[in-house]
């Protein structure tokens, strides 16, 4: 409770400080390279045959994904607290790689928790962090993915606590995190708000983004909230289906719980023990999701569907055969939904897809899924 | 009066500290479970806690997530172990305080869990990711039907938060020696006395000191600071080392015999 106080308390500061936001912005734009584009997917969208699609470009952030954004707001306030050490759990890599990224360039020591599943199906990202001087345990408890890295991490952050502090990579866990890494996120939402004006002179009339604890997707819903024409859809990972209880999606079959230091949409028993969940996607891969999503959800204004690990394969294809752009499979959820929607809107329609991070980090999975040697 | 809280006095009165021993309730099976605490009441543990399992114990080392997976294979549950607790009340009388998880209560109804540990004859309920401004069903249940909602507090939680908690805990105020989780090992002595003679301070209810204390020597320097001390992974492990052994409840209760002969200075 103090620590999370204490960062309370050192987030609102930061929320309204101007040298504190000059520094932000000036990382986002010279570091993370910062806007990023607004692409018109012009081939995809003739394919589908429906309504325009554009994808706002997070594949195209430093390290690869949009989860640089909270780490360079995260290490700056760790800076700021005084913290010498930061730690992080990792799902897909994405976000352990950005965490070991902002730790190089701000010079702190760094340790990441990474379920030996993930460990497995991401191991490009494993050496990616330790070449960036990162330390990377393995978690070996539980289903030996995301959850159970938060475990591992949770725990570290209680014995270190005074030295160290828990970069939490998604809108996740106990007041301020949910709150501080939206706002940390919601650049994406503002930029593509003004770009998407500047190209259609027009908001658009859907935005889809995968979700996983949904820190993407409420980068980008966020500043479009009070705009009563633009619908939200999140969507969830299917698995192998709903029916096969293989999953992670909560809004579909979950109910209200705690874990983490939230309470929320989470996958569980009858017993309130948390489930196991499954997806072809690490990033997605975990029973609860953001408290925001949940909230919103409730009041009906953000949908949530779900896709299932072969759509999702089915539109990594799609999307690097068409535009010449691999996202990550956390992202090909997105674009799944996306190509099954488009088609039934008017050609004056526009569908705005979060490709939340390049597919760089999967090809190896990919491959091993489909019995390809390379 | 809570149970605990007649604990507290008779031991005050005797001038001796309540040894609290902890075990994961289900762990190797529920049966052994209601061996051990009649075993360990006989060996003059004072209080005990039982562990409810749950999947992600972000509180607890890896000895205490092990019992906790060892007894989820069992598909040991919250209603199991208070049907345990019914049990059990027909052979003693000894405190019997729950520690839980927060989903695993929310998933039953707080209410539902109240009125249920209140039928089983519980005596007090700890849930380390519930503060208690989170749990205001929690702090209503708890008053009305006389059993204790015991809090904890670490070695970094600031004095005006200190004396919050002192005034919000019942039974006694659940002291953590050190910042970590369960089984750690705990060194800085010095840190503990200082904390503890400001929280004397501050409050009058009894204080019993958890995580890291594993040895009858660590027992005894502990119990001479505090009103009571409560021993879980050295038990845990001890268990886990003899999960098949017929002399499981006799291993057990021999150590926590160590325990409570260190801590009064007496054989008995």
């Amino acid at each position: 409770m103090p620590a999370l106080t204490e960062l309370e308390k050192h987030y609102k500061f930061s929320k309204n400080n101007k040298r504190f936001q000059s520094s932000f912005k000036k990382y986002l734009k010279e570091f993370a390279g910062r806007p990023t584009p607004l692409y018109y997917a012009e081939r995809l969208t003739k394919k589908l045959g429906g309504a325009k699609i554009y994808l706002k470009r997070e594949d195209l952030c430093h390290t690869g994904a949009h989860k640089i954004n909270n780490t360079i707001g995260q290490a700056l306030l760790a800076k700021r607290m005084g913290k010498r050490r930061v730690i992080a759990e990792t799902g897909a890599g994405q976000h352990g790689v950005a965490v070991a990224t902002v730790a190089a360039v701000f010079g702190l020591e760094c340790e990441v928790y990474m379920g030996t599943e993930d460990m497995e199906r991401q191991s490009l990202n494993v050496y990616r962090m330790r070449l960036m001087g990162a330390k990377v345990s393995p978690v070996d408890s539980g289903s030996r993915t995301l959850k159970d890295a938060i475990n591992e991490a949770m725990r570290d952050w209680t014995t270190h606590v005074r030295t160290t502090h828990y970069i939490l990579g998604s809108v996740l866990g106990p007041h301020p995190f949910p709150a501080m890494i939206r706002d940390f996120q919601k650049v994406i939402g503002m930029e593509a708000r003004q770009q998407i004006h500047k190209t259609e002179g027009r908001l658009p009339d859907y935005l889809v983004a995968c979700v996983g604890g949904g820190s993407n997707a409420m980068g980008l819903f966020y500043p479009f909230l009070d705009d009563r024409t633009v619908q939200m859809i999140g969507v969830e990972a299917g698995g192998h289906g709903i029916e096969s209880g293989k999953h992670a999606a909560r809004f579909a079959d979950g109910s209200l719980g705690v874990l983490h230091g939230t309470m929320t949409y989470l996958l569980q028993d009858d017993d309130g023990q948390i489930r196991l969940t499954h997806s072809v996607s690490a990033g997605l891969d975990y029973a609860a999701v953001g408290p925001e999503h949940s909230y919103h959800y409730d009041r009906g204004r953000i949908r949530f569907t779900h896709v299932t690990d072969q759509e999702a394969l089915a539109a990594f294809d799609l999307l690097s055969q068409v535009e010449g752009i691999m996202p990550a499979l956390e992202s090909a959820h997105a674009v799944a939904h996306a190509a099954k929607l488009a088609p039934q809107l008017k050609r004056n329609q526009i569908v705005l897809i979060n490709l939340s991070g390049r597919g760089d980090k999967d090809v190896m999975q990919v491959a091993k899924i489909r019995g390809v040697q390379l | 009066m809570s149970g605990i809280d007649k604990i507290f006095a008779e031991l005050r009165s005797k001038k001796e500290k309540a040894l609290i021993p902890y075990i994961m309730a289900g762990d190797p099976r529920l049966e052994r479970t209601k061996e051990m605490v009649l075993a360990m009441e006989k060996a003059g543990a004072d209080m005990i806690e039982l562990g409810v399992p749950f999947s992600d114990p972000i509180a607890d080392g890896p000895v205490i997530q092990r019992a906790g997976q060892r007894s989820l294979k069992c598909k040991t549950s919250l209603k199991d172990i208070l049907s345990l607790v019914a049990d059990l009340r027909k052979k003693t009388n000894i405190p019997l305080i729950l520690m839980t998880y927060y989903n695993p209560v929310l998933k039953l109804g707080v209410e539902n869990l109240f009125k249920a540990a209140e039928r089983a004859g519980v005596d007090g309920l700890i849930i380390p990711d519930l503060p208690p401004e989170e749990g205001r069903a929690v702090l209503e249940e708890s008053r009305r039907c006389g059993l204790n909602w015991i809090l904890l507090s670490a070695p970094t939680t600031p004095v005006n938060r200190l004396k919050f908690l002192a005034k919000q805990t019942q039974g006694f105020l659940y002291y953590v020696s050190l910042t970590g989780i369960t089984g750690s090992s705990l060194k800085d002595l010095s840190e503990v006395r200082t904390r503890l003679s400001m929280i004397r301070r501050m409050t009058d209810k009894p204080v019993a000191i958890g995580f890291g204390i594993s040895t009858p020597e660590q027992a005894k320097a502990l119990g001479e600071m505090a009103d009571g001390v409560i021993v879980g992974s050295a038990i845990v492990r001890l268990i886990e080392q003899h999960l098949e052994d017929p002399e499981l409840p006799f291993v057990v209760s021999a150590f926590v015999k160590r325990l409570k002969q260190a801590m009064t200075g007496r054989s008995f």
